[in-house]
This record gives C-alpha cells, sequence and structure tokens, in this order.
C-alpha cells in the first residue's frame, strides 16, 4: 500500500465508523503503541472532518497484560497509558496497525477492563493479515492482505519514520 | 527501540545509561498501574516470588511485597529468623533450595556484599538486590533517580547532595553510580569519619560543611543515622551531628525554594531533618515511597521478561 492506499483506506474505515454510531462525539479513539496511536490519529481527523466534531483520542500500552513476557527473551520499553475521560458507558473503538493472531487484541480487552466499562468495544485495524489464534476479529478493516505466517507485515508512516507512509510485506 | 535482557538486578553501577534509562521510563508505565481503580495486571501471572530477607526489613519487603501482587505474582515471605542460614546451611545451599522450589525471582536482602552477584552467576531464577551490606541498594537508588527525574523533568546538570553516613551506604552508592551516569553532578556531605576524600575518585564532590552549599542545591537527599550500625569512633554524637548536618529550620530557608528534600526513611524526626520540614512543602519523602512500587514492579517485569528464551 502507497500513502494514497493508505489514506483511502483510512478514511473510509471513518465513514463506517460514523455511520455505525449515532453520536461520534462519545467516541473514544483508543490507540496501541506505536503505529495504533498514528492510525488513530489519522481516523479522528477524518470523523473531524466527516461530522464537524472530534472523538476522544487515547493511548492504550498492553504490554503488561500479555500472557507471553517469559517466552519473548527480551523486554522492550513500555507506553504510558493514557486515556482522556472515563470509559464507563462510552462507545470505545480499539485501534491498531496490524491484526495478526488476535492476541494484541485479547490482551488490550484485559487492559480496558481495569479502566472502566465501555458500552461497546470494536476494533479497528489498517491491516488483516490473517492467522487468528483466538476467536476475536476486527470490526472495520483497511485492507485484507494475505499472509503467510512467516512474512513480515512493515508499516511505516512518514511522520513517525521520516520515510513515505507505506504498507509492504516482507519475505523471510 | 531500547530494549531489556538481563535477567538480574544486582547494581547500578554494571548497567548502562541506557538501562537506567529503560527501567525509569518502564516504572513510568507502571506509575500508572497504582492509580487505576483495579491495581492489577496479570504481567507476572504464574510466576512465584520469593522475599528472602536476611537482614530485617519492613519497607522494602513490603514494597516488593506490593509490586508483586500488583504483576500479579505468588509471594512467598522468607526472614533471617526463620531461615535455614541459623541452623548452618550455606547462602548457596538456601538459595539453591529455592530454586528447587520454582521460585521465578528471588529477592535478596543480606548482609554480605556481593551476596546478589554470588547468586545471580549460579541460578537461574532472577536475582533482585535488596541490599546487599554496604555495596548497593539498586532499587532505593532507582526509585529516588526517579522521583527527581519526575519533579524536574531531567536528571542532567542538577545539583544533588547527598548528606549522611556514605561510607556505610548501599543507598549512597547506588545513588551515586545511577545519579552520576544520568549527568547529575552530586556532592557527599558528612563527617570526615563518614565521607571520607576518598570517593572524590567516583568523580563526585566531597564537603564536610552543609552550609556551604545549600544554595546552589536542586536535591539534598539526607540519609538515615543507622544508630544500630554506628560505631562510637566514627559518629560525633547526635548533638554534634544535628547542629552540623542536621536539615533544621534555618538551614531549609536557604534552600531555593525548587530544591526537593528526600528520604528513604525511616526518618528520625529532629535527627536528620526538622520535624516541620519533614512534613513540609518541599518534601517528597511519601513520593519516594509510592514511586518505590512503581519502580521495583518496572525491575521485577524487566528482569522476568529479560529471563525467557530468546526467540
Amino acid at each position: 500500500m502507497d500513502s494514497e492506499a493508505i489514506e483511502k483506506a483510512i478514511r473510509r474505515m471513518a465513514h463506517e465508523i460514523v455511520e455505525r454510531h449515532d453520536s461520534p462525539a462519545r467516541i473514544v479513539l483508543a490507540g496501541i503503541p506505536t503505529r495504533g496511536v498514528e492510525v488513530a490519529n489519522r481516523l479522528a481527523a477524518h470523523i473531524e472532518k466527516i461530522e464537524g466534531v472530534r472523538p476522544y483520542l487515547g493511548k492504550l500500552d498492553i504490554s503488561m497484560h500479555r500472557d507471553d513476557l517469559s517466552t519473548r527473551g527480551k523486554v522492550t520499553a513500555l507506553e504510558v497509558t493514557d486515556l482522556p475521560v472515563d470509559l464507563d458507558a462510552r462507545p470505545l473503538v480499539l485501534v491498531d496497525d496490524v491484526f495478526f493472531t488476535g492476541r494484541t487484541t485479547r490482551a488490550a480487552l484485559d487492559a480496558l477492563a481495569s479502566f472502566g466499562r465501555p458500552s461497546t468495544i470494536q476494533l479497528a485495524v489498517l491491516v488483516d493479515r490473517g492467522h487468528r489464534e483466538l476467536p476475536i476479529r476486527p470490526d472495520y478493516v483497511g485492507k485484507n492482505l494475505p499472509t503467510s505466517r512467516e512474512e513480515k507485515i512493515r508499516v511505516r508512516f512518514e511522520n513517525l519514520d521520516g520515510v513515505p507512509d507505506s504498507v509492504v510485506v516482507i519475505k523471510p | 527501540m531500547s530494549i531489556w535482557t538481563r535477567k538480574d538486578l544486582t547494581g547500578l553501577d554494571e548497567l548502562t545509561t541506557a538501562e537506567i534509562n529503560f527501567l525509569l521510563d518502564t516504572a513510568r508505565a507502571f506509575k500508572g498501574v497504582g492509580e487505576r481503580s483495579l491495581k492489577k495486571v496479570p504481567a507476572l501471572r504464574g510466576k512465584t516470588l520469593v522475599n528472602f530477607f536476611v537482614e530485617p526489613s519492613t519497607r522494602t519487603r513490603t514494597s516488593f511485597e506490593v509490586a508483586a501482587m500488583r504483576l500479579s505474582a505468588d509471594v512467598v515471605n522468607i526472614s533471617a529468623t526463620a531461615s535455614s542460614l541459623q541452623k548452618g546451611e550455606t547462602l548457596k545451599d538456601t538459595a539453591l533450595n529455592l530454586q528447587a522450589l520454582q521460585a521465578d525471582i528471588i529477592v535478596l536482602r543480606h548482609s554480605s556484599p556481593g551476596s546478589s552477584r554470588f547468586l545471580a552467576e549460579r541460578l537461574d531464577s532472577s536475582i533482585i538486590n535488596a541490599g546487599d551490606g554496604a555495596h548497593e541498594h539498586p532499587t532505593q537508588g532507582l526509585l529516588d533517580i526517579f522521583t527527581i527525574r519526575e519533579k524536574f523533568g531531567r536528571v542532567e546538570g542538577l545539583n544533588v547532595a547527598i548528606v549522611g553516613d556514605i561510607l556505610f551506604s548501599r543507598v549512597a552508592r547506588s545513588n551515586i553510580f545511577g545519579l552520576l551516569k544520568l549527568g547529575a553532578k552530586v556532592t557527599l556531605v558528612g563527617p570526615s569519619t563518614l565521607v571520607p576524600k576518598s570517593f572524590e575518585k567516583l568523580g563526585v564532590r566531597v564537603t564536610h560543611r552543609l552550609d556551604d552549599i545549600l544554595e546552589e542545591l536542586d536535591v539534598v537527599n539526607l540519609l538515615r543515622i543507622q544508630h544500630e550500625r554506628q560505631r562510637k569512633e566514627y559518629f560525633p554524637g547526635l548533638g554534634e551531628y544535628v547542629s552540623l548536618f542536621g536539615l533544621t529550620k534555618a538551614r531549609a530557608a536557604k534552600l531555593k525554594p525548587s530544591c526537593l528534600i528526600m528520604h528513604p526513611g525511616p526518618i528520625n524526626r529532629g535527627v536528620e531533618i526538622d520535624s516541620d520540614i519533614a512534613d513540609g512543602r518541599q518534601s517528597v519523602i511519601l513520593e519516594q515511597v509510592t514511586n518505590g512500587i512503581a519502580v521495583r514492579m518496572a525491575v521485577l517485569y524487566s528482569c522476568a521478561g529479560g529471563a525467557g528464551v530468546p526467540t
């Protein structure tokens, strides 16, 4: 995907999110670091263009809720979770860049439970690469990108990575 | 991206600046957990942590215990009086028994310098040093530095004084190693018997006159006078100590309004610090206690994860 395709995919997801919510101003978009936060930022900008109101934007670090800490051999830095409002009774949309096994989403659902009780939780991802391991699937998908398990997906955003926006499948 | 690959934390001396910053950043994320209504995350679910304290301690042990519980680990406390060390078993044998009980993490306090390192090199379990003699107390050093960084947004360039019994203080050593690596300017203050000039080799300034430096300080960290460990020949006597090194009201008035007053606790009111000053606006003594939990969560989390099989 090039920057134009990414832009179109995010815009379409923003429309879908608006269609499925009665009052978009109440929505909380919770990005999962690092690139899920950027996708959430862009979704919020589009929703604002469409509806004239900006949804709440937050950041949810799920590392401490994962169940595979001791199988990874190294630990990466955690980010501070920052949710702007009380989540109780609000619709929340989790946002990530790539959907793979579903384990990140499971951890995110766990994490959210300690912050409040949203009225609904949905999932938006820029890319669904397949290989689900859990009964969890995204509600909004920018692009379905079938991959083999060994392949990697590399997502780059200009404002974070200094190179043009792109989504590339990397062969092993 | 910065990463952590160690299974143990035995001291700040052996860490790189990046590793210290990693732990401080991770602690920031964990501090948020303590502010939620549900103060528990599943990161160490199914792990067993043994608090193995061969020297008495209440606050450090409790802090580790709370940290471990917030990470969902199971905690067992073993104290000196209950342990087999009194029955003649060696430290290594006792530790091997703890490992055989499948302890994933052993938090060790012991009177011998190097005891944590000794076990870390011989056991597969993660070893966290909770104080080894007069050598290091890395989590205390980290929580002091975390508190400083949180208040100032940085550590580099700050003037930090550590006051009191430096010679016998593991807290001082861990602070010195960590602060210097992060670029602070460190001054050690105390009577010449307890703050020998030889400390200057570490890259710090040594002075025996607190009154001369009060105005320039950003942080003053007061160490506890350890009555129980003092030998007469080193210590001038309480009255004399207070008159020269106690943070009295008069001395506190000379500090910058932004200067932080710290103390690892338990405080001796009227000795290291005037009672009103300890409760005053510049004192962050109780914040240090709260931050200690976050720092210890970060250490437990990182060492438990760093101990895994590399993938």
